[in-house]
Order: structure tokens, then C-alpha cells, then sequence
């Protein structure tokens, strides 16, 4: 295995990655390199690996190849070491739900080897920073989805690693909760913290994240700042539902006049979907030829970007959702 | 000692658990509960115990019962943890890799004495005394626990590897309840067949019931001397077991909890 020069600029570096389960690679050889300071969104779809990355990267799972360093030390070699360095928020809420909210954090403070005090003060200094100071002596089980992803990040806050690991940190929240975890995630990042996030919102990535790496089956298929990848997919996308899936080749023709990029097709949802240029000007061209064509459309219109097209674009498969198949 | 510093965080936060959720140690002591009931007053009547009560025989075989099917908390506990992800959140912590389930193991402590004493309260409510010294009585409660502790090292590793908690409670009683009742539990061993007997005279659930009851001194005066080797060293064979099962189980938990992720 070839040992890399210890780069003190870097704060995440991996190299060829490979995890697999049984027949499943969950990881395929990753690549990451995350400067110091800096915040790196994971972007993939539902099963891309994004979970295993993370786990690799906090020491929870051995990579079947590759390596690894965060803060400059091995994560296979020197585990420990690199545990007093981090934070983590997993995929989950991972909070006992018979503890209180001081209590759960507290818990965690004297883990990462505070005494009590100064565990209970920062506890409860974070509780009152997301607001939940009200209930900070009620047992988890009684607060919501989002109270409960809030005492789980203050958890990986808690000792103010210099890197942090957000697994999609905000599904599952309403826009307020997410919109405040943003600023908390912010100001660490002002405080010269690196953040690994990942996520399934293109919107997320690009509201935090400076670099962005879009993986699928465990592969890194694109990376940029979220400017480059929007260029990447074109700006705006136009939608056409139709009445009759028997129209969808007459409207794939009409659209591909306009499109900018692939024409996206999902047969049983009878959907048009394409990138274009200039919405309006499109929307307007769209709709006059449909009318001539006589086709009949239940719904049309235009809408930002998605990670399915960013997929599609990337890839030329949809980006699937896992179960399905 | 990071590690102790640790384990009693673990520990303290598991004593906090029983206190919040104290409907799971009633749940668990239904069985035992009904155990004194039937066997005190459905089969004891046809149970004769020669020059003796057969509810103060009986006690003692039911504290064995308690502690040993107590000691399945620890795995229950341990698979819940995991189930829940806090297993993994600790695994991402800089504190010491035993730590989890030692301070698991030692909480359980806590449980299993709880659940001795309201046992106990049940075995005077029907009529068992403690007829031995002081001394001999705390040596019977010190033994049980210890017993029980033990075991609980075997447990984690139950819950450490089964995938989810409620597989534990299915898998455990196959195994407990012949270890419990393949014993002189509930009978003098002497009067069971053959093959039966012999197991019943090795089981340390057997050896175990035995040194408590003896230092409880719910045996009749006169009772016979036992035959077998480990009833005649009750005591020192029950330790025997016990130490021997915290050497081998203790690493394998600790390894285990090492590689354990959730899914
Ligand atoms: N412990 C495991 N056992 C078996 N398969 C796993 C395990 N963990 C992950 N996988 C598989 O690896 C792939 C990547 O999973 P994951 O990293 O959780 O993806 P993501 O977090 O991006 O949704 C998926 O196909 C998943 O089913
Ligand atoms: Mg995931």
C-alpha cells in the first residue's frame, strides 16, 4: 500500500476506497481530498455509498482496500486518535431516548473524556443554541423527529472536533429546523471546522458545501463547485405530463428543438422532461407547437434542477431509489 | 483508567434507564413471580422435602432462576443499542473499546440485585426465612450476583450478534429453560432418572442453587450429604464456572463490539 506525504492542508484525504458486502460494492474506489476549513458535500442518490464512506472515514468499518487519513492521521492505523478528532451525526438520530437532552449530551461529553462539569456546561450551552432549553430536562422519547436530530448533532458539536461528519444531516426536517442547522453547520465552518455532509438535495450541497462530489455505485462521477455542476446540467428544466403516453415520441421531437441537453423520458409517468436554455422563450415555443399537434397535456412547466437530472445528465440513468429495481 | 472512567459513564447512563423504565424489570419478574406461586402452591402440595418446608427449598432454586434468566437484560440491552445506532455513535467516540459493555455488564449488577431483593420479598411473603448467619446470607446474595454477572459477559455476546433485540428472548430460553430446570431447582436432583440426574449434578445452575441454599439454610437438618463432586464443592465449583466464563466471554464481547455496525 503506498503511503502518502502527510498534506497539512488537507483534512479528509482518501484514496481507492473499495467496501464491499458479499456481492454489493458499496464503495469503488473513492477519491477525496477536503482542504482544511472547507465543507465537502456528498451528493448521491439513496444506496450510492454515501453511509459507507462516512463509516470508513470515522473508523466504524474497515475499507477492503484503499486508505484513508483525516486530520493527517490513518484511520485504519490509528483509530483512536482519530475518534477524539471528530464529530459525528450518523444517518439516524443515535440518541437514547429514555435520557434527557442534558443528559444524552452529557453522557457524550464525559465519552469524549470532560469531566461532568464541563460536559453538563457545554451540554447546556448547545441546548440553548438550538433552542430547546425548554425541554432539556424531558426524555427524548417525547420529542419530536427534529428535536432529536438536533440533540444528535450537538452530540458530534459537542466537543468541538476540528471535523465534523454530517450524514444527511437534515432529511427528515421541516424547512425552519433545516434552515437553523445550516447557520449551526456555518458557524463552524467560520471557526475553521471541516465538514464531510452528505446529502440527497442538490439544494443543500449548494447552499453548503464548497466542493461537491456526486458518487453513485460507490464511484465518484463528478466533482465541482455546485456553479460548475449546475452548469454541468443546464439551468432550467422543462416538465411536460401528458394525457396520453401514446404521444410521448410526438413530444419528444417537439421538446428536442428547445432542449439544451438529454431528453429525459420516465414512460409510466407519461413525462417529458428536458433542459433548456432559455425557460420562457421554451415554454412558449413548447406550448405553441403542442397546440398545433394537437396533444394533450395534463401539466407543463418549468422547475430548478434536480439530483435526477444531475444524474441523468451524469450518468444517463435515473437516479434510483433504493428497494426499487 | 480512561476505561473505568468510561464504563461507569456507560453504567450510570444504563442505572438511569432502569429508573425511567422501571415496567420492563416488572415484566421480566412476572415469570419468577409466577414461578413461586405455581410451584409454592399448585405443585409444592406432591414436592415432599423430607424433615423440611418445601417453600423454603424452593426459594433459593428460584433466586438461581431469577439471576440467570436476569443476566439476558445484558443482551437485550446491548441488541437494543445497536438496533438504535448508539452502539455505532460510541464506536466514533475516543473512549475506551471495552468500555460499553463492561459498563453494561456492571449496571446489570444493579438490576439483577433489584431483582433479588423484591424475589426476596416474595419468597418471605410465602413463608421462606433466612435461617443462617448474617454472614453466610450476604456470601448467598454476593454469590448470586456474581454468578449472575458472569453470565451476563456470555449474554452480550448474544446481543452483540443477534439482529435485533427481540430474537434475543426466543434464542436465550430454548438454552435456559432446561438449564434451569435440568437442575435441583424446583427438585431434589436426587430424584430424577438416570441421565437426567447426572446433568442436573454438573449444571452450575445446580451447584449454584445448591451453596445458596445451604448458606441460606433452607436445607433440612439431616438432609444428606450430596454424591457428586460439584454439589459437595458447590461453592468453589459455582466460582469456578463463573470466573471461567468472564475469561472467555469478556474478550469475545469486546471483540465483538469492536466490529459491530448497524443493519
Ligand atoms: N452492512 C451492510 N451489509 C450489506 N450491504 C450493505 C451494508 N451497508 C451498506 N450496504 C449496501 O451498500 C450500498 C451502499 O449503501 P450506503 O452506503 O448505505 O448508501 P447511502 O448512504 O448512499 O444510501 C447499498 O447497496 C447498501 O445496500
Ligand atoms: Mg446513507
Amino acid at each position: 500500500m503506498n503511503t502518502p506525504h502527510t498534506n497539512t492542508g488537507l483534512a479528509v484525504e482518501a484514496s481507492g476506497i473499495v467496501k464491499r458486502y458479499g456481492e454489493v460494492t458499496a464503495l469503488d474506489g473513492l477519491d477525496l481530498a477536503v482542504p482544511t476549513g472547507t465543507v465537502l458535500g456528498l451528493l448521491g442518490p439513496n444506496g450510492a455509498g454515501k453511509t459507507t464512506a462516512v463509516s470508513v472515514l470515522t473508523t466504524l468499518i474497515s475499507p477492503d482496500s484503499g486508505w484513508a487519513r483525516v486530520a493527517g492521521l490513518d484511520v485504519v492505523a490509528e483509530p483512536q486518535r482519530v475518534r477524539s478528532l471528530i464529530g459525528l451525526s450518523g444517518q439516524y438520530a443515535a440518541v437514547d431516548e429514555h435520557l434527557t437532552a442534558t443528559e444524552n449530551l452529557e453522557m457524550i461529553g464525559c465519552l469524549y473524556g470532560m469531566t461532568r462539569r464541563e460536559a453538563r456546561k457545554r451540554a447546556e450551552d448547545l441546548i440553548e443554541q438550538f433552542r430547546l432549553t425548554d425541554s432539556a430536562h424531558r426524555p427524548l422519547k417525547t420529542f419530536s423527529g427534529g428535536m432529536r436530530r438536533r440533540i444528535d448533532l450537538a452530540g458530534a458539536l459537542l466537543a468541538d472536533p476540528p471535523v465534523l461528519f454530517l450524514d444527511e444531516p437534515t432529511t427528515g426536517l421541516d424547512p425552519r429546523s433545516r434552515g437553523e442547522l445550516w447557520d449551526a453547520i456555518r458557524n463552524r465552518v467560520a471557526d475553521g471546522t471541516t465538514v464531510v455532509l452528505t446529502t440527497q438535495y442538490l439544494e443543500e450541497a449548494d447552499q453548503l458545501a464548497n466542493e461537491i462530489v456526486v458518487i453513485d455505485h460507490g464511484r465518484a462521477i463528478a466533482r465541482g463547485t455546485s456553479q460548475e455542476l449546475k452548469r454541468h446540467v443546464g439551468g432550467e428544466h422543462l416538465d411536460v405530463h401528458l394525457a396520453r403516453p401514446e404521444d410521448i415520441g410526438r413530444v419528444e421531437s417537439i421538446v428536442a428543438s428547445v432542449a439544451s441537453g438529454a431528453v429525459r423520458i420516465v414512460a409510466d409517468e407519461a413525462l417529458v422532461s428536458v433542459p433548456v436554455a432559455s425557460g420562457v422563450d421554451a415554454l412558449s415555443s413548447v406550448l405553441n407547437d403542442l397546440q398545433a399537434a394537437n396533444i394533450d397535456v395534463v401539466d407543463i412547466g418549468l422547475r430548478r434542477p434536480t439530483l435526477d437530472d444531475v444524474f441523468m445528465e451524469l450518468t444517463g440513468h435515473a437516479a434510483e431509489v433504493e428497494g426499487a429495481s | 483508567m480512561s476505561m473505568i472512567r468510561d464504563a461507569a459513564t456507560i453504567a450510570r447512563r444504563n442505572v438511569i434507564r432502569i429508573r425511567r423504565v422501571p415496567d420492563v424489570m416488572v415484566f421480566v419478574l412476572m415469570q419468577p413471580l409466577m414461578f413461586v406461586l405455581l410451584f409454592a402452591y399448585v405443585f409444592g402440595g406432591s414436592i415432599d422435602i423430607p424433615g423440611g418446608s418445601y417453600r423454603e427449598f424452593l426459594i433459593a432454586g428460584i433466586f438461581a432462576q431469577t439471576v440467570v434468566f436476569g443476566a439476558t437484560f445484558t443482551a437485550s440491552g446491548l441488541a437494543e443499542d445497536v438496533q438504535k445506532g448508539l452502539i455505532n455513535r460510541f464506536r466514533s467516540l475516543p473512549m475506551a473499546r471495552s468500555a460499553v459493555v463492561a459498563g453494561r455488564t456492571a449496571s446489570d449488577v444493579v438490576y439483577n440485585g433489584l431483582s433479588v431483593v423484591i424475589m426476596s420479598l416474595a419468597g418471605l411473603a410465602v413463608g421462606w426465612r433466612i435461617r443462617g448467619s448474617v454472614l453466610d446470607a450476604v456470601v448467598a446474595y454476593l454469590l448470586l450476583l456474581f454468578f449472575s454477572y458472569s453470565f451476563s459477559w456470555v449474554m452480550a455476546c448474544l446481543g452483540l450478534v443477534v439482529p435485533t433485540p427481540e430474537v434475543v428472548n426466543n434464542a436465550t430460553f430454548i438454552v435456559l429453560f432446561p438449564l434451569t430446570f435440568i437442575a435441583n431447582t424446583f427438585v431434589p436432583s436426587d430424584n430424577l432418572p438416570g441421565v437426567l440426574r447426572t446433568m442436573a449434578e454438573w449444571n452450575p445452575v445446580s451447584t449454584l442453587t445448591h451453596a445458596v441454599r445451604v448458606r441460606f439454610g433452607n436445607l433440612p437438618t439431616g438432609t444428606p450429604e450430596p454424591t457428586s463432586w460439584p454439589l459437595q464443592n458447590a461453592m468453589l465449583y459455582s466460582l469456578g464456572w463463573a470466573v471461567l466464563l468472564i475469561v472467555v466471554f469478556a474478550p469475545i464481547a469486546t471483540r465483538l463490539y469492536q466490529r459491530t455496525d448497524k443493519r
